[in-house]
Order: structure tokens, then sequence, then C-alpha cells
């Protein structure tokens, strides 16, 4: 589905990802952990290159999204992308915020799109909020809408970078509710967090980030009972304890 | 002299600035003026503004608007440089020398002049944008036009339109110097007035009074209008 050949991303003179290579099968969900600043963001907004490599290859679907020739917005319809801080349009409803994209890209009519946007509110139970404005939910509720709003274009893929740091304990449950049930659904995830509870039930792959470079690659059994680098170990002991 | 005379030459006075020769229909028609070049220069103000604040933006990203930028950062340094009653002197005796509609100049000259003033007022209106929005209708699969037009703007938009308000009361006060050409505004009908009655006292104190209503009146729509498109912050 994704296959990353030897990426390098540079800030000025700062090297953040450093040779990383990388491959996601259909059907995979990767988690990503890694210390503040090891570049699990930066790897994960390169895959839909919100963040422009220096370097290397991403090849999506059989094409490499690096080159000139891609249409970096036709792929990035078939990516989904939610973050930390849900990025919700605040002048548009719930409803404009999920109909906009497959509106105004032509890819379905405004009741077509409509509602599709009422099944997908009706599912995560949030089918009376399709009027309001953002500024009226919950943060819990306002991620669970960036998801849906993300669903809305039928991803192929789905991209997600903290999306529980920034929610009050009692409102993770719910999100991450609706992130293993789209897991269960069969839908290739990439997913960046701390959540080490939702990494052990259900990514299939676990790699851990240090300094700009994948060092360790493995099954979540074996990474949270046997972790081989040292770092690694650090790491999880430190966030294992934490909790 | 005393109070009854004082009294009566107050209502020889007002006679002569008001009554005689249906001279408050002067008064009338420079409101009127004034209120057309105001609001039509804003409204081309508001357009150039948004128009040069997106390029100057966009600029950032995308390196074939280069030019564009220079052009448009040219275009805002001269007019913030020059005082605007010689651009409207030079509009009016050089660039439109052929053409006798005054108002439609001094409609242009304003609204040139105040889109540079709104530029800037837009562009720090984009930038207050969180990034995040950009990033998540990209994300989406909109181009950066597309997520321009329907996400920044509008909430950059929302956001300047105290500022936009104020560019349009500030307008409406500066265009009093539109008299430099033949214009009849509220200043100017002051003037022409004041000229016949020699009474300097009613003509002087009636354009004051008259850019004074305008101004509140402003502000009260303005608050209006602020208050029902803020609509989506509340919580
Ligand atoms: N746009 C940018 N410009 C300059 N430096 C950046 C930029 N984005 C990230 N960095 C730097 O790159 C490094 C890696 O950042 P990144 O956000 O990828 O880390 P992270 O692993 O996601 O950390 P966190 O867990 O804190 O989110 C950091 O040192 C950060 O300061
Ligand atoms: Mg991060």
């Amino acid at each position: 589905m994704i296959e990353i050949n030897k990426l390098n991303k540079k800030f000025g003179n700062n090297h953040i990802i450093k040779d990383v290579s990388l491959k996601v099968n259909k059907g995979d969900k990767v988690v990503i952990i890694g210390p503040s600043g090891s570049g699990k963001s930066t790897l994960l907004r390169c895959m839909n290159l919100l963040e422009v490599p220096d370097s290397g290859s991403i090849i999506f679907e059989g094409q490499d999204i690096t080159s000139k020739e891609c249409n970096i917005n036709k792929v990035r319809q078939r990516m989904g992308m939610v973050f930390q801080h849900f990025n919700l349009f605040p002048h548009l409803t719930v409803m404009e915020n999920i109909t906009l994209a497959p509106v105004k890209l032509n890819i379905l009519t405004k009741e077509e799109a409509e509602k599709n946007a009422l099944k997908l509110l009706d599912r995560i139970g949030l089918y009376d909020k399709r009027n309001e404005y953002p500024a009226k939910l919950s943060g819990g509720q306002k991620q669970r809408i960036a998801i849906v709003r993300s669903l809305a274009m039928k991803p192929a893929i789905m991209l997600f970078d903290e999306p529980t740091s920034a929610l009050d304990p009692e409102m993770i449950g719910e999100v991450l509710n609706l992130m293993k049930e789209l897991a269960d659904e069969g839908m290739t995830m990439v997913v960046v967090t701390h959540e080490m509870g939702f990494a052990k039930s259900v990514a299939n792959k676990v790699l851990f980030m240090d300094e700009g470079q994948i060092i360790e690659e493995n099954n979540p059994l074996s990474f949270f009972s046997n972790p081989v680098h040292e770092r690694a170990k650090e790491f999880l002991s430190k966030i294992l304890y934490s909790v | 002299m005393n109070l009854n005379s004082v009294y009566e030459q107050l209502l020889i006075n007002f006679n002569k600035t008001f009554v005689q020769e249906a001279r408050y229909k002067l008064f009338l028609t420079g409101i009127k003026n004034t209120i057309i070049i105001a609001f039509f220069a804003t409204v081309i103000g508001i357009v150039i503004g948004l128009f040069v604040a997106v390029i100057r933006y966009s600029a950032k990203t995308n390196k074939k608007l280069f030019v564009f930028d220079k052009i448009c950062s040219l275009y805002v340094a001269v007019i913030r440089g020059t005082p605007v009653v010689v651009q409207l002197l030079i509009m009016y005796y050089t660039i439109f020398s052929n053409m006798d509609n005054s108002v439609f100049i001094a409609i242009i000259t304003f609204g040139i002049n105040s889109g540079a003033y709104v530029a800037e007022i837009a562009r720090a209106g984009i930038e207050s944008i969180d990034k995040g929005q950009m990033e998540a209708g990209l994300s989406l699969g909109l181009n950066r036009n597309k997520t321009m037009f329907l996400i920044i703007l509008p909430q950059a938009i929302k956001n300047i339109l105290p500022a936009l308000g104020n560019e349009f009361i500030a307008l409406l006060k500066e265009t009093s110097v539109v008299g430099f050409v033949p214009v009849i505004d509220l200043t100017n009908a002051g003037n022409i007035v004041r000229s016949r009655t020699f009474d300097p006292f009613f003509s002087l104190y009636a354009v004051a009074v008259g850019y004074l209503v305008m101004v509140l009146g402003l502000g009260a729509v303005q608050k209006k209008l602020e208050r029902r498109l803020s609509q989506s912050d509340r919580n």
C-alpha cells in the first residue's frame, strides 16, 4: 500500500528523518511510538506530503508521490489524516465539515454527501449534532467528527497523529473505540500515539523511532515484552510506569 | 448687543445657511456623494486588498507568483507612501484628464488607496488562521486555492470584519479632502454654502454633525453585523 524508501527530511540544519524505509501493507495497523522530537509526526506528514521530503521515495498504490508528475491532491483524496488538534473548520457546521470535500471535489452530489454524512454521524452517535458548529462540541466529539470527515472521502489509508493527546482523559476512550472499529473493518492505519493499550490490542506492527530513525520494528507482543534496544527499553519503562 | 439681537442674528444665519435658495439640498447632495464615494471605494478596496493579500500569502509557497508578489508590494509601498490628495490630483489631472465624472474618479482613487491598507489588514487576517486549517483542507484532497477560498478566507474575513468596518469609517472621513477636485461632498457643500453666506458657524457645524451622525450610525450597524456573525463561535 505504502512503501517508503530511504526517506530524508531536514529542517534547516536539523536532520529530522534519516534514511527511513518502511512498508505498510493493505490492512496493516502500524503504530509509531518514540520520544518527543524523534520525528514521528514529520514521518507521518511526509506520507501525504504535508512535509516535502528532501530525498527518498514514497510509493503509494504504485506511484511515487514525491515525483513531479504526481497529482498530490488526487493522492490525498485517498489518504485520510487525523490531527492532534482536530482541525475542524470552525466556520462550518458539522454537516458542512463532513460534506465539504466530497462535494467541492465533485465526487458526490450535495444530497449524496449529506446522506452519507448522516449515516456516518448516526454511526458515531452524533446525528443530533449535525447542525452545530464545532465550538459547541466536546474534544472527543470533535475528534470523532474529524475522523468521519476523513472517512467521507472513502480513503484507502488513514494517518493519525496523536489523535487523543489533546483530549481530557474521559474522552480518550470514545475516540480509541472508533479507531478500533475502523481497524476491525480492515482499514489500513498508521497511528502515532502514546496509547500503549491501543498499540497492544490493535496494532499488528509497532515501530519505535528515535532521533529520526526507526530503530525497532516488531509485532506488539514481542515489542512490549522483549524490547531489544536500550532506548526502547528506557522509553517503555518510563511510559508504562507513568500510566 | 443684547440677547435678543444675538438670537435674531442666529436665526438669520440659520436661514441663510439652510433655507435660502434651498441650500439644505446642497448638504444632502454632499452627504449622498460622501456616502457613495466611501461605500464604493471601500468595496473596491476590499476586493483589491483581499486579492493582494492572497497573492502575497500564496507567493510564500508558490514560486511562480514571485513577480506578482513584487508588484503587489510595490503597489502597497507607493500607495501608503504618498498622500491621498496627491493621488487624487494625479488621477484627475493625468490618468483621467479626459473624464469629467469626478465622483467616479474619486471612487477609483479612494478605492485603490484603501486597497493598500486593506491588503495589510487582510494579510494579518489570513496569517492569524491556524495553519492546521490549511493542512486539514489539503489532507482532504482540496488544492491550495480551494482551501484558501473555502476555508481560510471565510474565517479570515470574519476575523477582520471589525477592521474593515473601521476602514470604511476612516475612509468616510478621509474623503473630506475630495474637494480638491470638483466634487460636492459634505465638506465641499459646507464650503460652498459658507462662501455665499459669509457665516462659518452653521455651515461648519452642520458638516461636523453630518459626519458624526454617519460615523455613529455605521458604528451601530457594524456592531449588529458582528454579533450576527459570531454565531459559530458561541459555545
Ligand atoms: N516545520 C518545522 N520547522 C522546523 N523544525 C521542525 C518543524 N517541524 C518539526 N521540526 C523539528 O523536528 C523535530 C521532530 O519533530 P516531530 O514533530 O516530527 O517530532 P515528534 O516525534 O512528532 O514529537 P512529539 O512527540 O513531540 O510530537 C523536532 O525537533 C522539531 O522541533
Ligand atoms: Mg508529533
